[in-house]
């Protein structure tokens, strides 16, 4: 399909915005790292659950929620906005 | 020989009227209230005179008029138009009528014109 | 405590929500849902994910496995985080498209094939069923626990029979609220409303105990620190595959579970709530399983040795005497239950009905006619679907005892559900996925999972054969149940999931590459994976040659009366048209296509339209056509296509009425000869016959008889006047109206007798619904009453039916009554509609029962005297007035 051409460099507001929006995609990818790491911290199969690891994967999940909140009303407005290039 | 008229009118009791008046003078008078059948019925009949009323169901008695002026066998028969409106004349005339009379018509107009036009 | 008591906790609680679907119900009815539709409510019916087996498992899986059980929670809250990626599409997609069920999404996406609906509908059916099992075993068991905790010597109580009075119940309440109308969009606000009412129960519920647990039985958060480090709970077995495994599994379970779709998808209002959710939701499971831990450490601590961890949540505080804690923790586990039930079986209903019973339906009847109503059909489906899907729930649970631990069955289903993924994912961004692809990824994934999963949870000997599981399926040992290709290193779940998803992707990928898309696959493709574009891509219809008013009756029969006239006529308002049928353009078929697929979903909407259109389909050569045409007029299309679009309406207008005003012009002259015409005709006769009398000498009986002509023709000429005074005071407005409360009832009655005069020796069978016509009307009675009269008398002279029947309907909506007058004769030919209600317009001459063609025009002008109107309904199977008038006629605006 052609389009207009796209402008290489964008204005500060849209340009925060795809940023956000780079964020918000890169955010899973970050909560399933911290949420594998346990897996490297183990040495045997045979450990018994302490509390740390408890305390630890409720405060990603925290940080997760957090970030996720932070975002989520500027991708909204995002959403009114009329579509740009998806990049 | 009796004179024989055949009635083309869609009102009934105009119909009723007109067997009358017509029967009355002597005429015999056959009668159809819709415009489909009349073309057969007056090549089966041979009529000496049609009284057509002008707005009719099934086909209009203009229609009608232009297919009996078209076919030569029935291009000679003498044709009286009635019309309740009064702004027919000249289309009736152009279609080939040979008298017309507008609603309501007094019984003696009726029976002169029909004297007149069979020449009796 | 006494176990009467927890029933009727249990009846009370149900009352209760049923008391709250209702009122929902009734608010959504006359549009005012307000803060019920509000992002909370939408992530609170989210939490239908936390099952009961979340409520009573998590414990017993974390007294199991250790921290696994929260793999369950981290897969959804990564997908929910991450929704910019992929919620926000399905969202979007469900809503554009008016998605009804995941069935349908995928079946719509690759080019509306129904076998690709039905496989779907399948393998959720199958998937389903041991989970819906699994929450009859759960409210088994808690009734159980209370039972055996009752000292007083109860009967003890009957597992199977409660399980069937639960399965009965849940079916009730499903089948009340959930099949209640056949919404434009599927939505059911009541339910879901109760569904978010259920998820507060069970989160208070859980947080309750386990504050309990924490500062009641332990001694606050540092001392239950201590003693999870003290427990030496099982060792949190990490098995780095598994641990992935879940995390991957739950995340896509939480897109594909039926009932997930049902809800996020299907029950959407808005998708700003989705960008709320995405991190409420989250939240919510993270204080559902805040305190899993504490509950199951604590509950190893206290509980005798061998008591069942999947019961701690309630065994606890009964143990340490908190009847009421428990009593409000066995509500949350039966509102856990209940919910995932109820949701569950609506949306497998409608997968049901709309892929396999309607086609079925409509293959047996292709030419129903408008008589017989598919709506009744569908709902009458829908609620056996329901039944079945609980009954085999029930069936499932009765043939395996229910003797499996609660976790083990819920990842199995999950596993089901999860082979729709590979077809989903690579529908929403794979152009290059065809059907063929789907099918064969959907097939082989089943398989798969129905023999390395499914099968051998029955257990070896049961489903499968113990020599199945040594030897392998046909002694082939590369098959065998666990060990597919010899893999012996996973465990049998990660092992499942490793291979149903592999083979499922990679038959996916082969298969579509290997095939080529028809048309509509390919419109359809773009149109799913380009949903943020805009436009609704290039039309799927060419202009059809459909007759609009067969595509109203086939609307109606789907969509009821009331909406699909309102639809056609908000269309035909578009194309700048009056009246209730517009031209059947394409853009038009689209917007019907996309209506009738919110009911009945997109296959069957597709099939029914293109039966009726014809071979109008656009084909592969058209798209390519329209394809590069567009590219290079895109930039300038948009603007122009508003104006143009502005212009046809207009111009459609202004040609409309044009074409009236030359109809107007020639009509007042008509008019003019007509009167002459009209009062002429009697006048003659009675000339005639008086010329006659005048002349004497007639026998009496003839005179009798004229005079009887005169006097009726000087009637007649009377008649004729009184309604050319009626009329002209009428057109000037400056009737009087005499306003008053009267009964619609009662004026019906009236008019009917008055128009029995009518060709008397007919006999008409009236069809009506008294109770409807209940309603007291603020107007002029005398003159509304006239109009029915003249309806009813118009139905008399005119309809052609052997057999003639008369349907009166009368409806109430916004102020406003409906009165239908449907006939079941021939109707009026469509080009005589819009003429109809000019004066002398009538239509023949042959039943010309003495009226001089003003009765409608009459009508028209005293409807719009009482603040109403008239007009002639199309698309009913015979001749259809509809006559509306206002509730209540306020003096000024008479």
């Amino acid at each position: 399909m052609a389009r207009v051409k796209p402008p290489l460099f964008l204005a500060r507001a849209p340009y925060r915005r795809r940023r956000l929006r780079d964020a918000a995609r890169l955010l899973p990818v970050v909560g399933l790292f911290l949420l594998l790491v346990p897996l490297l911290w183990t040495p045997k199969a045979e450990v018994s659950l302490s509390s740390a690891d408890v305390i630890y994967f409720f405060a990603v999940w925290l940080i997760l929620i957090g970030l996720a909140a932070a975002f989520a009303p500027g991708l909204r407005a995002d959403e009114q906005q009329p579509e740009e290039e998806e990049d | 020989m009796t004179l024989h008229v055949l009635l083309i009118e869609d009102e009934p009791n105009i119909a009723e009227a007109m067997r009358f008046i017509l029967s009355r003078e002597g005429w015999r008078v056959s009668h159809l209230a819709q415009g489909t059948e009349v073309l057969e019925r007056v090549r089966a009949d041979r009529p000496d005179l049609l009284i057509l009323d002008l707005m009719l169901p099934g086909m209009s008695g203009l229609e009608i008029l232009a297919a009996l002026r078209a076919d030569p066998e029935t291009r000679a028969l003498p044709v009286m138009m009635l019309t309740a409106r009064g702004r027919d004349r000249e289309l009736a005339e152009q279609a080939g009528a040979d008298r017309f009379i507008s609603k309501p018509f007094s019984n003696a107009e009726i029976v002169a014109e029909v004297r007149a036009l069979v020449g009796r | 405590m006494p176990f009467n008591l927890l029933v009727a906790a249990c009846l009370l609680y149900v009352i209760f929500l049923f008391t709250v679907a209702f009122l929902v119900e009734r608010r959504a009815l006359i549009g005012r849902l307000g803060w019920l539709r509000s992002p909370l409510v939408y992530t609170l019916s989210l939490s239908i994910y936390c099952t009961a087996w979340t409520f009573y498992g998590a414990v017993g899986y974390a007294a199991r496995s250790g921290l696994e059980f929260l793999t369950i929670y981290f897969g959804p809250t990564l997908v929910f985080v991450g929704w910019w990626w992929l919620l926000r599409k399905l969202v979007r997609i469900g809503r554009q498209y008016r998605v009804t069920s995941i069935a349908d999404l995928i079946s719509s996406r690759f080019g509306k094939s129904n076998t690709l609906g039905v496989i779907v509908t399948l393998i959720a059916v199958v998937a389903a069923t041991p989970y819906i099992a699994l929450q009859l075993q759960s409210v088994v068991l808690s009734f159980g626990v209370f039972a055996s905790a009752a000292p007083d010597g109860q009967a003890p109580l009957d597992a199977g029979s409660t399980a069937i009075w639960v399965a009965v119940g849940l079916a009730l309440f499903t089948i009340l609220f959930g099949t209640r109308n056949l919404d434009a969009k599927e939505q059911h606000h009541g339910i879901v409303t109760a569904i978010a009412v259920e998820a507060v129960v069970k989160l208070v519920a859980l947080l309750a105990v386990g504050a309990f647990v924490v500062w009641g039985i332990a001694g606050g958060v540092s001392d239950i620190i201590a003693r999870i480090d003290a427990a030496h709970l099982n060792a949190w077995q990490v098995q780095p595959g598994r641990w992935t495994g879940l995390i991957f599994l739950s995340a896509v379970a939480v897109i594909t579970l039926p009932r997930m779709f049902q809800v996020m998808v299907v029950e959407n209002d808005d998708e700003g709530h989705l960008a709320r959710a995405s991190w409420a939701f989250p939240l919510y499971l993270m204080l559902m399983s805040l305190f899993i831990v504490p509950i199951a450490v604590v509950g190893l601590e206290r509980m005798p040795a061998g008591s069942n961890p999947d019961m701690f949540v309630l065994t606890l505080p009964l143990a340490e005497g908190q009847g009421s804690l428990a009593m409000l923790a066995f509500l949350g586990g039966f509102s856990s239950a209940t919910s995932m039930v109820i949701v569950e079986s609506i949306a497998l209903a409608t997968m049901i009905s709309n892929h396999i019973v309607i086609p079925l339906w409509l293959r047996w009847h292709p030419t129903a006619g408008a008589g017989d109503d598919l709506r009744v059909v569908v709902l009458r489906a829908r609620r056996i679907a329901i039944a079945a899907v609980l009954a085999l729930g029930y069936g499932y649970y009765h043939v395996s005892g229910g003797s499996a631990a609660l976790a083990a069955i819920g990842l199995i289903a999950f596993l089901g559900v999860a082979q729709v993924l590979p077809a989903l994912i690579g529908g929403l961004f794979w152009r290059g996925a065809t059907r063929v692809g789907a099918m064969c990824g959907l097939v082989t994934g089943f398989a798969v999972w129905a023999f390395a999963s499914f099968l051998p949870s029955f257990g070896p000997g049961a489903a499968l054969s113990e020599a199945v599981f040594q030897q392998g399926l046909f002694g082939l040992s590369w098959l065998r149940p666990h060990a597919l290709f010899g893999t012996e290193a996973m465990d049998p779940l990660t092992h499942a999931l490793f291979w149903s998803m592999t083979l499922n992707t990679a038959a996916f990928c082969l298969g579509s590459l290997l095939t080529f898309p028809g048309p509509v696959e390919r419109l359809q493709g773009a149109a799913f994976v380009n949903v943020f574009d805009g436009g609704a891509g290039p039309q799927r219809w060419a202009r059809g040659q459909a007759e609009p008013e067969a595509l109203l009756t086939m609307a109606q029969r789907i969509l009821g009366e009331e909406a699909a006239l309102t639809l056609f006529q908000s269309a035909a308002r578009d194309q700048g048209k009056e009246g209730f049928l517009p031209d059947p353009t394409p853009a038009f078929l689209d917007t019907l296509e996309a209506r009738l697929s919110g009911s009945v979903g997109a296959a069957t909407a597709h099939a029914m339209i293109s039966q009726l259109v014809g071979r109008a389909m656009v084909t592969v050569e058209d798209l390519m056509a329209v394809a590069s045409e567009s590219a290079q007029i895109m930039e300038y299309s948009a603007q122009l296509e508003a104006r143009e679009a502005e212009l046809t309406r207009t111009a459609g207008a202004l040609r409309e009425a044009n074409e009236k005003l030359t109809q107007l012009s020639i009509q007042k002259d008509a008019f003019l000869s007509q009167i002459s015409h009209e009062l002429r005709t009697p006048m003659t006769s009675i000339r005639a016959f008086s010329e006659i009398l005048t002349e004497g000498d007639l026998p009496p009986d003839m005179v009798a008889k004229y005079g009887k002509i005169i006097h009726d023709e000087a009637k007649r000429l009377t008649r004729l006047l009184d309604d050319l005074l009626d009329l002209s005071v009428l057109e000037n407005g400056t009737v009087q109206l005499n306003l008053e409360m009267a009964n619609l009832q009662q004026m019906i009655d009236t008019a009917l007798t008055a128009a029995r005069q009518t060709r008397p020796e007919r006999s008409f069978v009236i069809h009506r619904d008294l109770p409807s016509e209940q309603i007291y009307l603020k107007t002029d009675a005398d003159r509304l009453t006239q109009v029915f009269i003249n309806l009813i008398s118009n139905a008399r002279k005119y309809c052609d039916a052997e057999n003639p029947e008369l349907r009166i309907a009368v409806r109430q909506r916004a102020g406003r009554v409906m009165i239908d007058f449907i006939d079941n004769g021939s109707g009026i030919p469509k080009e005589s509609q819009a003429l109809i209600f000019e004066k002398f317009a009538r239509l023949t001459d042959a039943n010309r029962a003495g009226g001089a063609g003003l009765g409608l025009a009459i009508c028209r002008e005293v409807m719009t005297n009482l603040g109403g109107s008239i007009a002639y309904l199309p698309g009913q199977g015979g001749a259809a007035f509809r006559v509306t008038v206002p509730l209540r006629l306020e003096k000024a605006a008479a």
